[in-house]
């Protein structure tokens, strides 16, 4: 029982990170200059690191021999179980941006709490993964100030960015019995202890961006439960299309 | 056949396999390697990556496997750890001198420019050519170079 509820727990976290980093690698060779092509690639690396960690403990748990690539290519898209920001399309550069930004805060708060887990793999894997977070949300943040403080054009494309994707952030923060089930077992984390940490970072980096914060008046939910936007299926046909076409082709 | 060789051995056999992305440094000098020993005849070698998405760990755990083998040694396993996670702490001022010898700027807090020593650098960006490296320049002698990240 409990092992089904952290292979549920540990595949939600390593769905997260297999999106955003098939994401992140749909900048490569499109960057903006050179530098930030490498920049993006190089964070899309430290993604699929991170989903191969978090998808191959999930496959153990889960046994009969179902493997790390079984489960990020032979999945639908009402089986991902990543939150739905993640999913959300690259667009322009400060869209690209304001996604990591928001992202690399929660993920600084969350792996840090997760270093703290009774279950050691899990613990393990946050206490590789934070190190690589500290420098993913120097840069997006940094990126942030430049373009909110930066001309008029990349100020305006940064606060649509902001305005456009505060709908999904407060998905981020959802507890489902899952989450709470984990949390009581000294696993998982209290997102909602959390919350109050994100908006200070957030508003205080907005604040030096010369950028606002918007309302909460719409939020959008249900990528736990594999309720997703329009964009994940096309992401997941572009991913998935080698071994649904070559089932179990290899290197 | 596994017996006769002495862990010191496998030590100097784990020295001789490059990092594949900067092969002035081998896999022990990285800081890669974590533990050698023998579980009777078996030998166990525990490794660590040191990015979770560097492409080069399995290439390295591919390139430890067949020096192993060229040397007769087929009763072995090796391990990955995951924690204590990397750190370029691990690495000796031996290895950092390779770096800098090899053009690439040692880890550090203070970053100096391997061609000329000077401290007067810039970053042109945190992400380079690998995972493990930031792009920097020399305002003194205007060289581009790599840092070795200090994590």
């Amino acid at each position: 029982m409990i092992k089904d509820l952290l292979y549920k727990y540990v595949l939600a976290l390593g769905d997260d990170a297999l999106i955003l980093g098939q994401r992140l690698s749909q900048w490569a060779y499109k960057g903006p200059f050179l530098e930030e092509d490498i920049a993006l690639s190089n964070i899309s690396l430290d993604m699929f690191g991170r989903a191969n960690l978090l998808l191959e403990y999930a496959a153990t748990l889960k046994g009969n021999g179902v493997t790390a690539d079984n489960l990020a290519f032979k999945r639908n898209e009402r089986q991902f179980t990543n939150h739905i920001l993640f999913e959300r399309p690259n667009g322009n550069f400060a869209d690209t941006m304001v996604r990591q930004f928001f992202l690399d805060t929660f993920y600084k708060l969350f792996l840090q709490k997760l270093t703290e887990s009774k279950d050691e793999q899990l613990s393990a894997i946050a206490q590789k993964s934070i190190k690589e977070t500290t420098y993913h949300l120097r840069h997006s943040s940094k990126w942030i100030i430049r373009l909110g403080d930066g001309t008029a054009e990349s100020h305006a494309k940064v606060q649509s960015a902001i305005d456009s994707l505060w709908m999904f952030t407060n998905e981020l923060f959802e507890m489902n019995d899952v989450d709470n089930e984990m949390v009581r077992q000294k696993i998982g984390v209290n997102c909602l202890s959390i919350k109050s940490e994100w908006d200070k970072i957030i508003d205080e980096v907005l604040a030096e961006a010369t950028l606002k914060r918007p309302e909460d008046i719409q939020i959008i939910t249900g990528g736990r439960e594999g309720i997703h936007t329009e964009h994940l299926g096309h992401l997941l046909s572009d991913m998935q299309y080698l071994q649904r076409a070559y089932p179990d082709a290899k290197w | 056949m596994v017996k006769e060789v002495s862990i010191d051995a496998i030590w100097e056999l784990l020295k001789t396999v490059p990092d594949p992305e900067i092969p002035a440094v081998s896999v022990v000098d990285l800081g890669i390697v974590r533990n050698v020993g023998f579980n009777n005849d078996q030998l166990n070698i525990t490794i660590t990556p040191t990015y979770s998405g560097c492409p080069a760990f399995t290439f390295m755990k591919e390139e430890i496997t067949r020096h192993l083998e060229l040397e007769g040694i087929t009763n072995y396993q090796i391990n990955t750890l995951l924690a204590p996670p990397w750190t370029t702490d691990w690495m000796s001022d031996e290895v950092k001198a390779k770096l800098k010898e090899a053009g690439i700027a040692p880890p550090s807090h203070e970053v100096i420019c391997p061609q000329c020593d000077s401290k007067k650098v810039q970053v042109v960006s945190e992400f380079g050519s690998t995972a493990c490296k930031a792009l920097y320049k020399c305002n003194e002698c205007s060289e581009i170079f790599h840092h070795f990240k200090q994590i």
